[in-house]
């Protein structure tokens, strides 16, 4: 009894020095560190306690942290081997908080250079965590000998901190390659590793000598299974540069494949993830990489078959074939007890299953769905989205499915993964489209988040009017209305907006709701519903048309600049709307391949940068060029970069043809990879075609190696539109100069003059035009009957084209328009097709294409073209010609 | 696809922690600023990942766009963190060394109020695997060495007679020196 007494006393903290500590004491005891002699026992705990403080989130202000810094610099005095080391840490932690922390150098310095083997390494990285750029210079020599030191742990220590000291002081360890070169022969396993690192970082920009390391180290086999990997993650590097080479014929991925039968599982499965990340992977080359994974399927440590079943997941989405072999070892990971192992193991199978096992998976999922985190339960969604695609007869179970989940608990992301999943099914299969939205509504009725609700009010104005029973919406709509926050009540009168412009015979009601609406407690409700019941009780379809059924095309980034600069600037001018760019919308995913890649391995997936984002940071740019302003109005539109050279020449040249509505910006992103050589005063000659005028150039006045300079040319396009579409030739030219290639100082101060041939530059119909998305296309091309656009048709036979896609394809690039009403999306198994595209030309004219099509020999096409004047309708039908 | 491929560098520990049976911070480390800043930050994501883990003992999980690996012994949980990409089984390879050392520090008692006592030392063995995010160590035995474990810490019983000796001439050598 009295032991059990002992025990519970001490669990309540009698024996914690640690529990309760408070900042401002710990550091009164610091003082005992100036005591002399130093008692090495008192002064480590005390130490350990401010150490443990800082551990736990503690923040100490600069004057207490550079008083505890200089109390700490008397326990140098003492001997005692803990203490020393613990008073290394205290230097690492406080170096970046204390002021004048390198008062310590010296003893560091001492220390590094004793005889004391325990002292020497961790003194080195104590050091350089208090070194800065200029003074590594000091301490250079000591860094070189330690780096070659027989005692693995001060090489290594060296290295690492060498690494670690690359960001302040690059050229410095630059030079310290020839030890680190030696440490890479060290028989001790971490300092090669370590020194693989260090020569890595250093040479990285160098092809050719990265080359050169590889091939070394490739023949000889290394002895720590680190390096090995780091080794394999340096080769793909190499192999993902190398081209368009088949992966078999390299000797570098020879390597990467006999790694594959390395002793380490370490090493095994990272050349097996190599392989299936590749980008140029084949089935040939996977297969064996598959059955190593397989063979880890049955691993017993959890963390094997976790990163095993991982990989295969990813090899499901680019080459379900090659993981089906797997199938049975997959099947009993279903019910492993790593839940994350369970998931990763049924989204395979459902990516690489028939369609006959599809029921059977989603009864074992809907068991444990509600035990694993909310990151995984965004892979099944994205795994049952994909298989929708795959096997569009199951929607029925899979959307039931998905409405189960919709009605759990579950976070912001996980619920929008989930709406837009049934939205994207709802768009792809028609059939689906009524139980769809059945379900979104239901969900709506018990939603918590808002920026869900109103995207699916948003879905609902825009798909309920086009479905058989428009009314049975209106009731979900309206709900929203009496219950709901002041932001989805906007988004709901909206969505009944739509509803009244598009059906005539609901019209009366939806007035009536209206009405009712602008009784609202909200200002910006009340005046919604003010506004639409005006329009819509007007009678006049062009307004509703203009109003309600089509949307704001510009790019809101844009707007909002121009408007700011509109509010800075009072002008007794209105403010005109249409100067400001259109906003292309964001690139619709082909489904084979946008949803098939869902990057299970990252949920949270990174977000690249929209359209419009990128377009308004060109605008930012060119704006604050001195000597381009005043720029020819605002930018239209911004091509995607073209290259010029191949990607590995001397230079890399990449154009960005900036459109505005007269003029037209080219600029030139120039790279110089030659580490030799500095280039002065760049320009590019251009030879314009006939009808273009060159107005203002702007060179580049310097560029070193590894730098990225932009040389612009301003032109005025032809007022003979027809002449627009032409090519270009280009050549740069600059002034050379040689120069060191270590420090980028020239030589001389002489260079020679020199040029450059480039590619052709081809200006096209498709960088003058910018996508815009036709919420109700028809409704467009009636309105665009009228007396001011000129209607133009013509039919051409497309003898290079096989098939109907590729037609939809070509057609969709050429003329740089959106497609609309999913025209591009061809059903199945048929021979004609209507494809409806809009867009808008620069200048702000509105361009509405129609083609037919029709497959046989080759494909056959009529397009009619609508647009506000003949010049532009003649250039578009050109185009395809 | 080609970012999944990894980047060639040593960094290739985000973080390491050890936690108590409550989920609260004995110790923590985070070798990339970017991942989780603040020590808030910090603290939520320890709270989510011992929820997430302190009742399954399933070795690794993914969690905020990182790869833990994690390991628990009586009433501590040690983890290791490192990217979505990393290969799980290098950090696997650092949890064990972490797990090792201190099992070897603590004499096989790898407990809680162990771990409080021999903080310095369970401080040291840690910066000796990992350095700003780069694996130092990965093997247990040449860990301790560097640690250098306190020897007159043992009871005197449980000291070799080698160590016993050993102890006696450096306080004698000390006594002189005075």
């Amino acid at each position: 009894m009295a032991f059990k007494r002992d025990k519970k006393e001490e669990e309540d903290g009698g024996g914690n020095i640690f529990l309760n500590l408070e900042k401002t004491s710990v550091l009164q005891e610091a003082r005992t560190f100036n005591e002399t002699p130093v008692n090495p026992r008192k002064c480590t705990i005390i130490l350990s306690k401010i150490l443990y403080l800082i551990n736990q989130g503690e923040q100490l202000g600069t004057t207490e942290a550079t008083e505890t810094f200089f109390a700490m610099t008397k326990l140098f005095q003492s001997r005692d081997v803990i203490l020393r080391r613990m008073v290394y840490l205290g230097i690492k932690e406080l170096s970046s908080l204390a002021e004048d922390v390198i008062i310590v150098t010296s003893s560091l310095t001492k220390d590094m250079t004793g005889k004391e083997d325990l002292y020497r390494a961790a003194a080195i990285r104590a050091l350089c965590s208090i070194t800065d750029g200029s003074m590594l210079q000091a301490i250079e020599r000591y860094m070189k000998q330690a780096i070659v030191d027989r005692n693995a742990a001060v090489s290594s220590a060296a290295l690492v901190s060498s690494l670690h000291m690359t960001r302040i002081a690059g050229d410095v360890v630059k030079r310290w390659v020839n030890e680190a070169q030696e440490a890479l022969i060290s028989d001790n396993v971490m300092v090669q590793y370590h020194a693989l690192g260090v020569l890595y970082h250093i040479r990285k920009s160098d092809r050719l000598a990265v080359t050169k390391l590889v091939t070394k180290l490739t023949r000889s086999p290394l002895k720590s299974p680190f390096a090995v990997c780091l080794l394999i993650r340096i080769v793909c590097k190499l192999l993902e540069e190398e081209g368009d080479v088949a992966l078999s014929e390299s000797p570098l991925f020879d390597f990467v494949e006999k790694c594959l039968r390395h002793k380490s599982e370490t090493v095994i499965y990272e050349a097996a993830h190599a392989v299936v990340n590749l980008r140029r992977t084949t089935p040939r080359e996977l297969a064996p990489a598959v059955s190593v994974l397989q063979l880890f399927c049955s691993s017993p440590k959890p963390a094997l078959r976790f990163a095993a079943v991982r990989t295969l997941n990813k090899v499901a989405m680019s080459h379900p074939a090659a993981v089906t072999a797997c199938n049975l070892d997959l099947e009993n990971l279903i019910s492993d007890s790593n839940r994350s192992i369970a998931t990763l193991a049924i989204t395979t199978l459902l990516k690489t299953g028939a369609e006959s096992s599809v029921d059977r998976l989603m009864k074992q999922i809907s068991t444990f769905v509600s035990e694993i985190s909310d990151e995984f339960k965004v892979v099944v969604v994205q795994a049952i989205r994909a298989l929708c695609l795959k096997f569009p007869r199951k929607h029925g179970v899979l959307m039931n499915f998905l409405s189960a989940m919709l009605r759990d608990e579950g976070g912001l992301e996980y619920k929008a993964s989930i709406a837009d999943t049934i939205i994207s099914i709802i768009e792809e299969n028609p059939d689906a489209k009524e139980t769809g939205l059945a379900h979104l509504c239901e969900f709506i009725e018990d939603c918590e988040h808002t920026s869900l609700a109103v995207r699916i009010l948003h879905l609902l104005g825009k798909e309920g009017p086009r479905t058989k029973q428009p009314s049975r919406y209106i009731r979900f709509i309206y709900n929203r209305v009496i219950l709901e926050s002041a932001v989805v009540r906007c988004a709901a009168v909206a969505a009944m907006a739509q509803f009244g412009a598009s059906c005539p015979d609901l019209l009366p009601n939806i007035l009536v709701l209206l009405a009712r609406c602008q009784m609202d407690c909200d200002d910006e409700t009340r005046d919604r519903a003010t506004f639409y019941y005006h329009i819509l009780s007007g009678d006049q379809p062009q307004f509703i048309y203009h109003y309600i059924v089509d949307h704001l095309q510009v790019s809101i980034p844009s707007l909002e600049r121009a408007l700011t600069q509109y509010v800075a600037n009072p002008t007794p001018e209105q403010f005109d709307i249409s100067t400001v760019p259109v906003s292309a919308p964001e690139p619709t995913n082909v489904p084979e391949k946008g949803h098939g890649t869902v990057d299970i391995a990252n949920p949270v997936a990174v977000q690249p940068e929209t359209p419009a984002k990128a377009a308004e940071s060109y605008a930012v740019k060119l704006a604050s060029i001195p000597e381009l302003a005043p720029l020819p109005g605002s930018l239209f539109r911004s091509s995607d970069p073209v290259q010029l050279t191949e990607s590995e020449t001397e230079y890399v040249v990449k154009c960005i043809k900036h459109c505005f509505s007269d003029h037209l910006i080219l600029q030139f992103n120039i790279l110089n990879t030659l580490s030799d050589t500095l280039l002065e005063s760049i320009g590019v000659t251009l030879e314009e075609p006939e009808g273009y005028e060159i107005l203002k150039e702007v060179a580049c006045p310097k560029l070193s190696c590894g730098e990225t300079g932009s040389v612009y040319v301003l032109l005025k396009f032809p007022e003979d539109l027809s002449l627009s579409v032409s090519t270009f030739g280009a050549t740069l030219k600059f002034v050379v100069k040689d120069c060191d290639p270590t420090t980028g100082e020239p030589d001389t101060d002489e260079g020679y003059h020199d040029t450059y041939m480039l590619e052709d530059l081809d200006v096209l119909l498709s960088d003058q035009v910018v996508r815009v998305m036709k919420g109700n296309w028809g409704a467009a091309w009636e309105q665009a009957e009228g007396e001011s656009f000129f209607e133009l048709e013509d039919t051409y036979v497309l003898t290079s084209v096989t098939s109907l896609e590729q037609a939809i394809q070509n057609i969709v690039v050429f003329l740089g328009m959106q497609p609309a009403e999913r025209t591009d999306r061809l059903p199945q198994g048929k021979s004609a097709h209507t494809l409806l595209l809009a867009g808008m030309f620069r200048g702000g004219h509105d361009v509405l294409v129609r083609a037919k099509l029709a497959l046989a020999e080759g494909v056959t096409m009529q397009i009619t073209v609508r647009a506000p004047s003949q010049e532009i309708a003649e250039l578009i039908t050109s185009a395809l010609g | 696809m080609d970012s999944l491929l990894l980047e060639p560098t040593l960094y290739t520990i985000k973080g390491m922690a050890i936690l108590d049976n409550d989920g609260n911070r004995i110790l923590a480390k985070y070798y990339n600023p970017s991942t989780f800043p603040t020590a808030k930050e910090q603290r939520a994501f320890e709270k989510n990942l011992f929820n997430k883990t302190h009742r399954a003992n399933a070795e690794i999980i993914m969690l905020d766009g990182l790869t833990c690996v994690y390991k628990s012994n009586v009433d501590l949980f040690f983890y290791v963190m490192g990217s979505s990409h990393e290969n799980e089984l290098i950090l696997m390879s650092v949890l064990q060394c972490l797990f090792d050392s201190v099992n070897q520090i603590l004499r096989k008692n790898v407990e809680k109020r162990n771990v409080m006592e021999n903080l310095d030392i369970v401080m040291l063995a840690m910066d000796e695997i990992c350095d700003g995010g780069i694996i130092l160590e990965a093997d247990p035995i040449s860990v301790m060495q560097r640690v250098a474990v306190r020897t007159d810490d043992i009871p005197l019983g449980e000291q070799t007679v080698a160590q016993v000796f050993q102890t006696a001439k450096e306080q004698l050598k000390w006594s002189l020196l005075k």
